[in-house]
């Protein structure tokens, strides 16, 4: 099991990840960014301090120098198992790889992303919370970690088209769109894909939902597993390409969006046939094409959450901004919005991880002060279900009350006129 | 031969080329690790991306500035410090000259002593941060330590050889050149090059997506 742990965690190791293990001067400055050492002030939960196992297995196996150092008797001794295990949690629970430690590391050492290339070590050997397991067991067995069927999205399905009045495609051959969801989305937030419909029927879209390829979440990204990510990331792309579709549209779930648009083409090992387009980016699109264009604001106070896999990590910071903008009247931006955003507390597996949820609740606390700050929020807009996700479960722990509403559903519901009837 | 003869000599010469030998090896060795092209179409310039990472990191970020100000205040003062005192003494100008004939325009005598005292007060305050605060304490370890000696010593001893006038102080000065030299390119000081690598290996990532940490 230890053996496979380093053999992973060194062939995980290239040129990058050497680079940020040998730039690293221990000036802690990560920690100040890091939610869960803010909320808990412990030291272990310093980001650099998390990749120790790491370190250790590259300073003794394959580090430059080290030969001469292991003259000296300079190298550390082997990562045991229990090594492994002791940092599991760290690995595992106090780590959402937002990527925010990053911004005040002087060294712009790359920390969130070198977790994911620990947690493939943790998961060859399979050192992984009991959550994350039972995830990949419901995922193997339906291709959602909530275990949604296909059965039960038709009948999701089914309700908005009652709710909208619009015919929902599915399984469409030729359409120019295939849209992806996440098991929260079709479960917790259906409403989202009659969102989807009033909008893309406004735009006069074509496009699909396949019964074959509808999750859009990846088990694989969040355990650290390559092969379980690669094999998502394929059933999409097979499903896309058999119905011969132009766009995949990843839904709001930051870690989803950075699966399939960025990790995707190297999970696979080629390029896609089709483009990847986040709902966000799409419906900026659609919006500055004059395809939806937006009519009355809500009036309220609203601010918005920046995911960190769509935002900082994804490359997505405008695009919500300027349909907040279009959206609502009074759009108040919290304290280091954008770029240095605080993370939900929950992304990178942390909410599907049951042993972490006292701390993940103390990462929310702080992220729920940012918010508060700002005084007098009607409502938070989210673009991204696993993050909304954390929010409802974070209140109602922490016993406050805020409105959290999906950006696609705020577009939706503020398009100039009202949708069209359905064709058929 | 005397001391002094030895430490400007061939244990200078030898430490010399250890420091660039390792150090090129352990360049060399970091980037012939590789890595795997990244097939994902980009939204942005990786290159842009890797000047940015690097150019970005130099400046903190006002958001966390409130928080981390001792370590600013301390990383820049230090780093600053040395590089005034490193580039920009008179004795160091010298030296250079001695060995390739290039010379520069020297540092006056007191701004020699202001660029030390915040040099030195830098480095204090950032060793102090390592025994003192509790997340310093948890992460570091033995070669954090002796850079941070190595690197005073250094420097101490270069004061007090200021003057010129004893030799004995010079060949101090000249000895834990040497040993500071022959440790760098095995240690976390190296950094000192990495930091071009990690920059900019996070920046060219980011920049692919459009984004610029």
């Amino acid at each position: 099991m230890t053996n496979v742990a380093i053999t992973t965690l060194l062939n995980q190791t290239d040129s990058d990840i050497a680079a940020y293990l040998e730039a690293c001067v221990h000036c802690g400055e990560c920690a100040e960014a890091c939610q869960f050492y803010e909320s808990t002030r412990d030291p272990k939960y310093t980001p650099t301090f998390k990749l120790a196992p790491l370190v250790k297995a590259y300073k003794r196996h394959k580090a430059p120098l080290r030969g001469i150092k292991k003259i000296f008797g300079l190298v550390p001794d082997e990562v045991t198992e229990d090594e492994l295990r002791e940092w599991e949690p760290l690995i595992y629970d106090s780590c959402t790889m937002c990527g925010r430690c990053t911004l005040v590391c002087p060294m712009g050492i790359d920390i969130a992303g070198t977790i994911r290339k620990v947690r493939e070590g943790y998961a060859a050997a399979d050192i992984v919370p009991d959550g994350l397991k039972q995830a990949r067991v419901n995922v193997e067995k339906t291709s959602s970690p909530m275990g949604v069927t296909p059965k039960a999205l038709l009948a999701q399905i089914k309700h908005q088209e009652e709710d909208t009045g619009l015919k929902i495609p599915v399984d469409v051959q030729g359409a120019d769109y295939l849209a992806l969801f996440s098991s929260h989305e079709i479960m917790a937030s259906p409403e989202i894909i009659g969102a989807y419909a009033r909008i893309f029927a406004k735009a006069g879209l074509s496009w699909t939902i396949s019964t074959e390829a509808y999750e859009a979440t990846n088990v694989g990204v969040q355990i650290g597993s390559g092969p379980l990510a690669a094999k998502l990331v394929q059933r999409v792309v097979d499903e896309a390409e058999r119905l011969g579709v132009k766009y995949v549209i990843s839904p709001e779930c930051g870690h989803a969006y950075g699966a399939i648009r960025w990790a995707g083409p190297n999970l696979i090992g080629r390029t896609f046939d089709f483009e990847v387009l986040h709902i966000i980016e799409l419906l900026d699109r659609l919006r500055r094409d004059g395809l939806i264009p937006a009519g009355k604001k809500d009036e309220r106070r609203l601010t918005l959450h920046d995911p960190c896999q769509i935002v900082r990590r994804g490359g997505l910071l405008k695009e919500p901004r300027r349909l907040m903008d279009d959206a609502c009247s009074n759009f108040v931006e919290m304290p280091g919005a954008g770029i240095a955003n605080l993370c939900c507390g929950g992304g990178g597996g942390v909410s599907a991880n049951q042993r972490a949820e006292e701390l993940r609740t103390k990462a929310f606390g702080v992220k729920l002060d940012q918010i508060e700050k700002l005084g007098g929020v009607d409502a938070v807009v989210i673009p991204c279900a696993n993050c909304r996700g954390v929010f409802e479960d974070g209140l109602f722990d922490l016993d406050r009350e805020l409105e959290v509403i999906g950006l696609g559903e705020l577009v939706a519901e503020t398009l100039a006129d009202d949708p069209p009837k359905a064709a058929e | 031969m005397s001391f002094i003869e030895f430490v400007e000599g061939p244990m200078f010469y030898a430490a010399a080329a250890i420091f660039v030998a390792a150090g090129l090896w352990r360049i060399i060795g970091i980037l012939r690790i590789g890595k795997k092209p990244d097939l994902a179409p980009p939204r942005g310039s990786a290159t842009a991306g890797w000047w940015k990472g690097n150019l970005r990191h130099f400046f903190p970020r006002g958001l966390f500035a409130e928080r981390t100000w001792m370590h600013i205040l301390g990383g820049y003062g230090f780093h600053l410090g040395l590089f005034v005192l490193l580039f920009f003494a008179a004795p160091h100008i010298a030296f250079v000259e001695r060995f390739t004939g290039l010379s520069w325009p020297a540092l006056p005598r007191w701004g020699f002593i202001i660029a030390a005292e915040i040099a030195f007060a830098g480095l204090i305050v950032l060793w102090v941060r390592r025994f003192s605060d509790p997340v310093m304490r948890q992460i570091s370890d033995w070669d954090d330590h002796i850079g941070t000696w190595l690197t005073f010593l250094v420097m101490l001893t270069g004061c007090l050889a200021l003057q010129e006038s004893v030799v004995a102080l010079r060949a101090t000065h000249m000895l834990f050149v040497n040993i500071w030299l022959i440790y760098f390119p095995f240690s976390r000081l190296m950094h000192a090059f990495t930091v071009f690598l990690s920059r900019g290996a996070t920046g060219a990532s980011y920049g692919r997506k459009g984004m610029n940490p």
